[in-house]
């Protein structure tokens, strides 16, 4: 027989990454869609049929970071010519920017709670997976089991007493309570992913170390931590990743001042439907966590299947 | 002797100065809706700074989003907002639960007078309990459901000599709800330039308000009243009356025969959209949409005409409020720079600079002044609407209210399951539990 | 795996024979490893859980402090549980979690057993596949809502170009009908690469001399795919199925963005639908109730799922 299961024929494979690749293109379409709409004028957005060739203008990107207003004659008389490129593009439609907009700080947040509440998971769950993985912890499976299953929780019936806590302890709409908040959503996973890096990593090394003197707290930074660096990375990657994209919690919980921009994003089509500009907005967001994905993949797809794999 | 004195007088005096300047430069953030006003606000707002020295921020929420974010704002007790423009719904929970100062003191000590506003807009925005002289909000920005249509494809002779030809009389601004209807078929589907056009854009918005405030805005009209008039929260009988029915009914006809494709979803935004690219003969929104087609290069000077909500089968005209008051909210910490503000904003040459930008001042020296009718296109349609206006009900649990009628609206109308008097009957029971839940029942 | 499982049991055998900590037990020491963690979940997780638990015992709204807070006994439970409305609620949901997960596993599978057959870049692939699930759904979501714009929307263009129906004849998120679809499409979209994912660790699980011994025994490929291939990989797909399955029941995100739970309420799913109980209406004792009756039942439905899961595993 010409085929093997094992060893696939060379015909087998060209089927097989046709088929794979027609998908992942149909995949990527939507994506590809969304980067070229933010180049695109508003006009050229809401064509029809949909232009695949148009001419790019960073219309959609100083929409995104201004606000505008709209001007009578007499006032852009007055104003006088525009003074910088940008003020050109919003001249066009007799309008002048009148002040920065708010995606800037949005953003700024969820780069503050996203960094803040990785740091602070990869933390507590690094030092509570050591635990569990080296200690004899009483009801050690029903602990594990319990942190996993906070997880299961709808976001939103969570949030309903988390919004009482926080109002309580004015931590409504504030960086801490995000912090502390996604800390606690992304220590599950933390804790199940970290443990299990520790537990490859073999205890000879710090009985070694124990002999040398070590206390079991150097013996845990200085071997077991460097050990366990690619874990520890890749765990982060998966908290930030979580932080970034969480939007239940975001929208319930924060206002302004803390909100990040998952809530924020979709409200900035406002009115006249100013596509390029939400395109624009969502490019930044997620052009990062795309190019993350793409330069780590090893890593990263381990760790997806990580925690199912294991057990 | 004396030279120092005087000297150590005038330090004093500067340092006094520098202090009190100081002390009262404040960091004000007034929340808002982002729209058009908002920004006409800004601009205003200007002289605010230039005068007292505070400097404004402003956070503004898209509609959709703006009820949802502002009363989960106050209802978690946030700081974000020193200054709330909230919806006038908004009154009776802010009131009753403490989340806007009480303004009468403050208005009494400052000399300003309810009785020198609108009296359909104190009543909607600052009193609680509505109809008791109670202040928590001043108002700012008048605003009512009311219909904009196309002037100049009204005037074409070619389309009114074929209207009459079919419905026997002028193609003119319809008098009836029946006459509204027929003009929207007439549009449906209609090529006009070589585009296809439609009858009219409506609410039909899920989410927060649209459908609510669209449907009532014919409910009103058509007989419908929220609750008895002599016993308050009897609702049998009132609110799925045989008149309420059929304007719910008449609201599902007009979204089925007569709106453009895709309207399952349309609030203010949408409106405005569909109207300035021509795509409807007629369209419902709020006033506060109208100083915008002036100036549309599409639809303004003059190609946009204005008229007040029609009447209803047995001749009631009534049409839904819009608009918010100015409340100063009582977790702020900067409450008296706050009143500052309310106290410049109330000032009538301040309110008529507002009129001028394109905010609806409520302010009777501004609207009833003689120049008033003739200073605007839509001025009169504006002072017409108020005049007959009804708004929902402003109840601490309003956004339950809300919610019931959203649900029961939108699946009637826009999922098309069951039937108008299931609806209303099922928003009897619905609204009935939560006053029960209160305690008002 | 029971590598694994060796070094995990003499880690915890020997680590307690190894020296103390200035006195400290070892088991004390343990402790403070983990104590943070367990009183950071304690604090957000269980003691909001207990709270939840006590509020759902009363008529408190969150928006009404001034306002007597009453027990009620089990009157909520009751209420939610005759409500026609959440029974809608449940039935969109379990429409969304059925075909979702039908869709992910069947799409996912399929992917999972081509990309294993190992062809030339098979992995730089695998990659641009699994970049939607990587992204925000809310974010995402509501960007679809512009491609199913009816007319203008790439994807209504992309169906009309196949089909020839006219792009703006239908709407997506606004036709009682299509709605439920859209969402399932979408979710389809952004999670089929979590499953394929697992299937693919599942498929490459499978020691090679399980399919050489079956071809001495001359086994058609057919029957070896139905004999080995899928009892090998059937408890990884039924994980992903598990984690798919939980996921999908709280979703929120990406359809309140997609349809906001319109048109009407048909893809109004329980955590839609519990949104607007307790953030909108702000009945935070109702709502309590009814999100302690989702808890219980994802919390019953996983508990079953998962002694299934074990029994097909001893198999």
């Amino acid at each position: 027989m010409s085929f093997s299961v094992t060893h696939p024929s060379l015909r087998q494979k060209w089927i097989a990454g046709t088929l794979v690749i027609l998908y992942a293109l149909l995949t990527i379409l939507p994506l590809l869609w969304i980067i070229a709409t933010g180049f695109k004028s508003p006009s050229d957005a809401i064509a029809y049929p949909p232009k695949v060739v148009f001419d790019p203008t960073l219309e959609g990107y100083v929409n995104l970071f201004t606000t505008r207003t709209r001007m009578t004659p007499e006032a852009l008389e007055e104003a006088g010519p525009p003074q910088t490129w940008y003020d050109q593009i919003v001249r066009q439609y007799d309008m002048v920017i009148s002040g920065p907009s708010r995606y800037g700080e949005r953003f700024l947040n969820s780069v503050i709670i996203g960094f803040g509440s990785t740091f602070l998971s990869v933390f507590l769950g690094t030092l509570a997976a050591y635990g569990f993985s080296r200690f004899k912890v009483p009801l050690k499976d029903d602990l594990m089991f319990f942190i996993l299953s906070t997880r299961m929780m709808p976001p939103i019936a969570v949030a309903i007493p988390i919004f009482l806590m926080f109002r309580q302890l004015g931590l409504s709409d504030t960086h801490l309570g995000m912090i502390l908040l996604y800390t606690a959503v992304n220590l599950s996973l933390s804790v199940w992913l970290l443990k299990g890096f520790i537990d490859e990593i073999p205890v000879e090394y710090e009985e070694a170390a124990l002999i040398d003197g070590y206390t079991r707290f150097q013996a845990f930074y200085k071997v077991v931590l460097p050990q366990a660096a690619t874990g520890i990375a890749s765990t982060a990657i998966f908290c930030l990743i979580f932080s970034w994209n969480e939007y239940a919690f975001a929208v319930l919980l924060t206002s302004g001042t803390a909100q990040t921009a998952p809530p924020f994003i979709p409200t900035i089509i406002g009115v006249g439907k100013d596509w390029p500009a939400v395109a624009a907005g969502t490019t930044l967001f997620l052009v990062p966590v795309m190019v993350f994905t793409i330069l780590l993949r090893k890593h990263l797809l381990r760790g997806i299947t990580f925690g199912a794999v294991r057990k | 002797m004396h030279s120092r004195h005087l000297l150590t007088a005038g330090a004093c005096a500067l340092l006094m100065s520098g202090l009190a300047s100081q002390a009262k430069a404040e960091d004000l953030t007034l929340c808002w809706a982002s729209w058009d006003p908002a920004n006409a606000l800004v601009e205003l707002s200007k002289d605010f700074e230039a005068q007292s020295g505070h400097n404004m921020s402003f956070e503004f929420v898209p509609w959709p989003n703006f009820a949802d974010r502002m009363l989960n704002e106050l209802n978690s007790g946030g700081k974000l907002c020193d200054l709330m423009i909230g919806d006038s719904q908004w009154i009776g929970g802010s009131a009753e639960n403490g989340h806007y100062v009480k303004l009468n003191d403050f208005f009494d000590a400052e000399g300003i007078k309810m009785d020198d506003f609108i009296d359909a807009t104190v009543t909607g925005y600052s009193e609680w309990p509505k109809n008791s002289p109670n202040y928590w909000a001043l108002p700012a920005f008048g605003d009512v459901v009311g219909w904009t249509y196309r002037k100049d494809w009204f005037e074409r002779p070619e389309l009114r000599a074929e209207f009459k030809e079919k419905y026997g009389r002028d193609l003119g601004v319809p008098e009836t709800f029946a006459e509204l209807k027929d003009i929207a078929e007439f549009f449906q589907e209609r090529e006009i330039d070589g585009k296809t056009v439609y009858g009219a854009s409506i609410y039909t918005e899920r989410g927060s308000e649209g459908i609510t405030m669209g449907a009532m805005d014919v409910l009103y009209s058509f007989g419908f009243l929220y609750e008895n008039p002599d016993q308050p929260y009897d609702m049998e009988g009132f609110v799925n009356s045989e008149g309420a029915v059929a304007g719910l009914e008449y609201y599902k006809e007009l979204y089925d025969c007569c709106t453009p494709p895709g309207s399952s979803n349309g609030y203010m935004s949408e409106g405005i959209d569909a109207f300035k690219s021509g795509q409807v003969a007629l369209q419902m929104n709020f006033a506060f949409t109208w100083p915008g087609f002036e100036s549309d290069a599409n639809v303004g000077h003059g190609k946009t005409g204005y008229f007040v909500n029609p009447k209803g089968p047995n001749g009631d005209q009534f049409a839904q409020l819009g608009g918010q008051g100015i409340s100063v909210v009582s977790y702020s910490d900067k409450k008296d720079a706050a009143l500052e503000y309310i106290k410049w904003f109330a000032q009538p040459e301040v309110q008529a600079k507002w009129w001028e930008m394109g905010g609806f001042s409520c302010l009777k020296a501004v609207t009833l002044s003689p120049e008033f009718p003739e200073s605007q296109p839509y001025a009169q349609t504006f002072l017409d609407s108020m005049a007959v206006v009804k708004d929902f009900w402003a109840e601490p649990s309003y956004a339950t209210l809300l919610q019931d009628t959203q649900r029961r609206f939108h699946d009637y109308v826009v999922a098309g399951n069951g039937t108008a008097q299931e609806a209303l009957d099922g928003l009897v029971r619905d609204w009935t539990e939560t006053f029960e839940d209160d305690g008002k029942l | 795996m029971t590598d694994e499982t060796t070094v995990r049991d003499s880690a915890t055998a020997r680590a307690p024979h190894a020296r103390g900590f200035r006195g400290l037990s070892d088991r004390m020491v343990g402790w403070t490893f983990i104590a943070p963690s367990i009183i950071l979940l304690l604090a957000i997780n269980i003691f909001p859980l207990i709270w939840t638990i006590r509020l759902s015992l009363t008529n408190y709204r969150a928006n009404r402090t001034a306002a007597e807070v009453k027990s009620v006994g089990l009157r909520n439970y009751e209420r939610i549980l005759t409500d026609p409305d959440i029974w809608n609620a449940m039935q969109a949901t379990a429409h969304f979690v059925f075909w979702t997960l039908f869709l992910q596993v069947l799409i996912g599978f399929t992917l999972a057993y081509l990309i294993n057959k190992k062809f030339r870049g098979n992995d730089l692939w695998t990659t641009i596949i699994v970049l939607p699930m990587m992204l925000s759904p809310a974010v995402v979501g509501n960007f679809w809502t512009f491609l199913y714009q009816p007319q203008i929307g790439l994807f209504n263009y992309f169906v009309g170009f196949l089909t020839g129906a006219d792009p703006s004849s239908f709407s997506m998120i606004g036709d009682t009908a299509l709605a439920p679809w859209a969402i399932v499409i979408v979710d389809t979209w952004m999670w089929t690469p979590f499953v394929m994912l697992i299937c693919l660790a599942g498929l490459r699980s499978i020691p090679e001399s399980i399919y050489e011994a079956a071809e001495c025994d001359r086994a058609s490929k057919w029957r070896q795919f139905w004999t080995i291939t899928i009892p090998m990989a059937l408890p990884f797909l039924m994980l992903a199925v598990l984690f798919r399955g939980i996921e999908n029941f709280k979703m929120f995100d990406l359809v309140v963005q997609l349809t906001g739970g319109g048109p009407g309420s048909i893809t109004e799913l329980t955590s839609i639908n519990l949104k607007r109980e307790a953030f909108e209406k702000w009945r935070t004792g109702y709502a309590s109730a009814y999100a302690v009756i989702l808890f219980v039942t994802v919390f019953g439905l996983a508990s079953i799922y998962v002694k299934a899961l074990n029994k097909v595993k001893e198999r």
